[in-house]
C-alpha cells in the first residue's frame, strides 16, 4: 500500500504499524515525534496504530544538541 | 525645540546648549551623549538632536526603563511582549541564549527549568562566568538576567522536568521553548506539548553541532503547533562538538520565532513584516 510520508508518497507492508515503519526507516523511536492524520501520537500509539492506504505521516527526527 | 532626551520626545521652550539642557534635566550627570557620541564640550543644540544623559552607575527606575523599551520597539510592540508568558525547558547553551534575549526585549514573564549545575565545559557555548562554576544554572542564570533587566518576572525552576512535571510548571504560557540537549528529551517534550497544548506554540531546535555553513540554519513549521529551528542534521558527535555560534544562531532563531508568534508575524514565511512596526 501506499501511504505519504512528510509529503512524499512512499510504499509500505499492508497491515503495517507506525513502529514497523519507523524500523523500517532506520530512525530511532525515541527520537521522533509523529503526527499521523492531522493527529500527534503518544509513544505507547506508535505500536498499536495500523497504518492504512493512503495515510498521512508527519515525522520529525530529533538529533541531539542545545 | 524638538529633542530626544534619552529616548523620549520632548519639547523644550527655548534653545539652549547641551551642558544648560543636563544642568535643567539631571545635574548629576557626568556622561552627556550627543547624538550618539560622548562630548567633553558644550555646544548649542538643534532641533531633532538626540540627547542621553547618564550618571555612572544609577540604574533607571523602572517606569524610565519602560519608556525606554517602548521608545525602542514602538508601544504597540512593546506592550505585547510585555504582557507575555514564555516557557523555556533547559538552560544550557540554547535556554541561556533565549532567555537573555527574550530578557533584553522585556517579555513580562520567563518560566526556566533545568536541572544542571554550570560545569567548565559550558562556558564554550552557554551564558555564564567563570565564576558561576558549579552553580545551579537557573540561579546563575537568574543573577545574569536580573542585571539585564531587574523589572521583568523571572521564574527560575531548579528540577528534572519529565512528562508528568512539564504540564503544571508550564501551563499558561503563551508559547513554549524547548531548549534541551537531548535528541530523546526534544522529542519526548514534542509529543507531550503538542497532544496536551496543541494551542500553544512550541518552539523547538534541532540541528546545530560543529561549525559548518550557518546559511542552512532555517525556522520551519513542522507538525500542528511546532516551529522547528535549525539544519536539522548537525548532530553531536565525538568530533563534531557544540560551540557559541551555531548554538548561539539557532537560540536566536527560536527566540525571534517566540517574538514573532507573540506579535501574529507567521515565522514561517519568508516575507519580511517591519513594516508593521513603522
Amino acid at each position: 500500500m501506499q501511504i505519504i510520508i512528510n509529503s512524499k508518497p512512499v510504499t509500505v507492508a499492508t497491515n503495517c504499524t507506525i513502529s514497523e515503519l519507523i524500523a523500517h526507516l532506520n530512525l530511532n523511536i525515541k527520537r521522533i515525534a509523529i503526527e499521523y492524520n492531522r493527529e500527534i501520537l503518544a509513544p505507547e500509539q506508535f505500536y498499536t496504530t495500523i497504518m492504512n492506504d493512503n495515510d498521512c505521516i508527519e515525522i520529525v527526527n530529533f538529533v541531539g544538541g542545545g | 525645540m524638538h529633542l530626544i532626551i534619552n529616548e523620549i520626545s520632548q519639547n523644550i521652550p527655548e534653545k539652549l546648549t547641551i551642558f544648560q539642557l543636563r544642568d535643567r534635566l539631571n545635574p548629576t550627570a557626568d556622561v552627556v551623549i550627543h547624538n550618539g557620541i560622548p562630548v567633553l564640550n558644550d555646544c548649542e543644540l538643534q532641533e531633532n538632536d538626540r540627547v542621553v544623559l547618564i550618571k555612572r552607575g544609577h540604574a533607571p527606575s523602572a517606569s524610565e526603563f519602560d519608556s525606554l523599551l517602548s521608545a525602542r520597539h514602538t508601544e504597540s510592540v512593546h506592550n505585547i511582549l510585555k504582557q507575555a508568558t514564555v516557557g523555556i525547558a533547559g538552560a544550557g547553551g540554547l535556554g541561556s541564549a533565549i532567555a537573555t534575549a527574550l530578557t533584553r526585549v522585556g517579555i513580562g514573564k520567563i518560566i526556566v527549568a533545568d536541572f544542571d549545575v554550570v560545569e567548565p565545559s559550558n562556558l564554550n557555548r552557554q551564558q555564564y562566568f567563570i565564576d558561576q562554576i558549579g552553580l545551579p544554572k537557573v540561579e546563575a542564570l537568574y543573577e545574569n538576567l536580573r542585571r539585564i533587566n531587574p523589572f521583568i518576572t523571572i521564574c527560575p525552576k531548579n528540577l528534572y522536568l519529565t512528562r508528568s512535571n512539564i504540564p503544571e510548571i508550564f501551563t499558561g504560557v503563551d508559547v513554549m521553548v524547548e531548549a534541551f540537549d537531548s535528541a530523546e528529551s526534544k522529542a519526548m517534550l514534542a509529543q507531550l506539548w503538542l497532544q496536551k497544548f496543541p494551542s500553544t506554540p512550541l518552539v523547538a531546535a534541532s540541528g546545530m553541532a560543529g561549525y559548518a555553513t550557518s546559511n542552512i540554519i532555517r525556522t520551519q513549521r513542522s507538525l500542528k503547533n511546532m516551529y522547528l529551528c535549525g539544519d536539522g542534521v548537525s548532530e553531536v558527535q565525538d568530533i563534531y562538538s557544540l560551540m557559541a555560534p551555531r548554538v548561539g544562531i539557532v537560540a536566536h532563531h527560536q527566540a525571534n520565532c517566540v517574538i514573532q508568534l507573540l506579535l501574529g508575524v507567521d515565522p514561517d514565511s519568508e516575507e519580511i513584516n517591519y513594516a508593521d512596526n513603522n
